[in-house]
């Protein structure tokens, strides 16, 4: 078991308070807290050390080099992808699925082919493949949900077809929690031929995983999910599916020669990494993985799902709400997705927030999700290893009184 | 009065959970939509203006915050029966009560009335939208333009 109050205490930002309340920040599907370590990791990097990398032969850009190397290195290790040349850095989560989409998409997808997502995608995962199939004529094809929000496998295999050129699903869903079986899609997605991306915004974060495992071509990772500093994210790529790939941003960086001509192109990652990058970003990046492989991804995962469905309890005692997604915690990562038709999502965080309570409220980037559900927006609160049951009992009891607050009787319950 | 309490007065809650005119008009000769992207809240607005100018039928539709569907509500009851130019006039003092900063002192105009008691979404800066996503709409309706109206 994880000492949760010692990981607290790496953390610190959470002890402020919040309108006079000490801070329960449930919205780590949004963003996560920082440890020391990797604040720490940034101001050691622009106070010792700046420089940029791959460029000079001073001291400086050497220690930055080898430190943003090995980074790399670290966030390879830590989804088991073999060679760090299989890393590429990118912005975020979002950079690396457009990469892939304009990359990989535009000369690999072809008239009629089928891009196969899920009705749960976020529009990071929807909007590059949308403009894909208009540019080259592929159809969107869609994996359906049951009722309790996982994926429909009974009709996947005929979705998932020869027609199929590209299975692009995320891996948790960031606006129920649903955790998609990736492993089994991307063997029907293998079988017909199919290349496999992964939107791993709110896995990586959260469990194990094991590139090799899931078999996926491509993982899509978000650094400031995972402790990492925002402005830094990841492409996995394997290494075959990324020597073919025509690079995505051209400039300095990513050439080996260049005339007034023409120009060739650098070795992988390089190649796809053109200007100079967040190197004090990836260096940060770097020092979350170390933190995260301290506390061990089974570990971080099983205290997550203890949590999960403790909230999952106090949640189930409140009639007003509707709670979306699986009620198992093994099929869900730690992220609770609720409507109320008394009250409006907005208005309970509004409410929250006075209590010192973040949840994220809205449609979570997943607008057609949200229709297909019928609401305008869900209210999400989202766990993460430093999460206690304390919080989880004042988030409940704050969204009791909320209920209280806007429903009918609401003069009395002030 | 906590500051929430400020923001949710009664009859903040009372128009919510009971909109006026929450209809749409078959004969409206202006009409528009609002939509704010941050959180999904969308209206319609449908009015009827005569000849000579004046808002003599207003309704609307839509789903949203108790904010959004409260101050949609409490501007239908503000603006029918008066005239266009009264109206936008109407408007910039309800916007300009709203996004002043928390804490600035602030005379009402005589104008506002009921409106005023939407005055606490100033201590919300996040909310303000929600407070003027029909005053915008409404706003596109009488100058006539076409597209859907964005907070953003």
């Amino acid at each position: 078991m994880l000492d949760v109050e010692r990981i607290r205490n790496d953390f610190p930002i959470l002890s402020r308070t919040v309108h006079g309340k000490p801070l329960a920040y449930l919205d780590n599907a949004a963003t996560s807290h920082k440890p020391r370590a990797v604040i720490q990791a940034l101001s050691e990097y622009y106070e010792t050390y700046n420089s940029n990398v791959h460029r000079g032969v001073h001291s400086l850009s050497m220690e930055a080099t080898d430190r943003y190397e090995e980074a790399r290195e670290k966030v390879a290790r830590f989804i088991n992808a073999g060679a760090p040349e299989s890393i590429i850095w990118t912005r975020n989560a979002t950079e690396s699925i457009n990469l892939v989409a304009r990359s990989w998409g535009e000369s690999n997808i072809s008239e009629g082919d089928e891009i196969v997502l899920t009705r749960l995608e976020h529009h990071s995962n929807l909007v590059p493949w949308q403009r894909v199939a208009a540019k080259k004529g592929a159809v969107l094809k869609f994996l359906d949900l049951t009722e309790d929000g996982r994926l429909d496998l009974d009709g996947a295999d005929s979705v998932i077809n020869t027609k199929t050129k590209l299975l692009a699903v995320t891996h948790v869903s960031n606006a129920l929690g649903t955790v998609v079986p990736v492993k089994e899609l991307a063997g029907m997605a293998r079988s017909v031929g199919a290349a496999v991306l992964v939107d791993g915004a709110q896995s990586v974060p959260h469990q194990p995983v094991d590139v090799e495992e899931l078999d996926c071509d491509f993982l899509a990772i978000s650094g400031h999910k995972m402790m990492g500093p925002t402005g830094i994210g990841a492409l996995y790529a394997r290494r075959d599916v990324l020597e073919q790939m025509e690079p995505f941003l051209y400039g300095g960086e990513m050439v080996l020669e260049v005339s007034y001509e023409g120009a060739s192109w650098n070795d992988l990652p390089m190649r796809f990494e053109a200007g100079t990058p967040n190197i004090a970003g990836a260096i940060g990046l770097g020092a979350a993985v170390d933190y995260l492989a301290g506390l061990g991804m089974e570990n971080v995962r099983e205290h997550e799902k203890q949590l999960t469905a403790y909230a999952l309890d106090g949640l189930r005692g409140l009639e007003e709400i509707d709670l979306f997604g699986p009620w198992d915690v093994d099929s869900r990562g730690g992220i609770l997705s609720f409507y109320s038709s008394d009250v409006h999502p907005h208005d309970l965080g509004t409410f929250l927030d006075q209590e010192g309570v973040a949840i994220r409220t809205g449609h979570h980037c997943a607008m057609p999700l949200m229709g297909a559900l019928g609401v305008p927006a869900t209210a999400r609160a989202s766990l993460y290893v430093y999460n206690t049951e304390q919080e989880v009992d004042t988030l409940v009891d704050a969204l009791k009184r909320a209920l209280r607050y806007f429903g009918d009787g609401a003069s009395a319950a002030r | 009065m906590t500051q929430l309490d400020d923001l949710y007065q009664d009859t903040i809650l009372e128009h919510s959970r009971k909109p006026s005119n929450f209809r749409l008009l078959p004969d409206a000769n202006r009409r528009a939509e609002g939509f704010n992207p941050l959180c999904g809240d969308k209206v319609s607005l449908s009015l009827r203006v005569d000849e000579v100018g004046v808002i003599s039928d207003v309704g609307f539709q839509g789903t949203g915050c108790a904010i959004s569907k409260a101050s949609a509500s409490m501007m239908t009851e503000s603006v029918r029966g008066k005239g266009v130019t009264e109206v936008l006039g109407l408007f910039e003092s309800f916007r300009s009560m709203v996004t002043r900063a928390p804490g600035e002192d602030f005379e009402p105009g005589d104008d506002l009335q009921e409106l005023e008691m939407l005055a606490g979404v100033r201590e919300f800066p996040i909310r303000v939208k929600c407070a003027t996503l029909a005053w915008h709409t409404l706003a596109a309706a009488l100058n006539e333009r076409d597209e859907t109206v964005k907070t953003e």
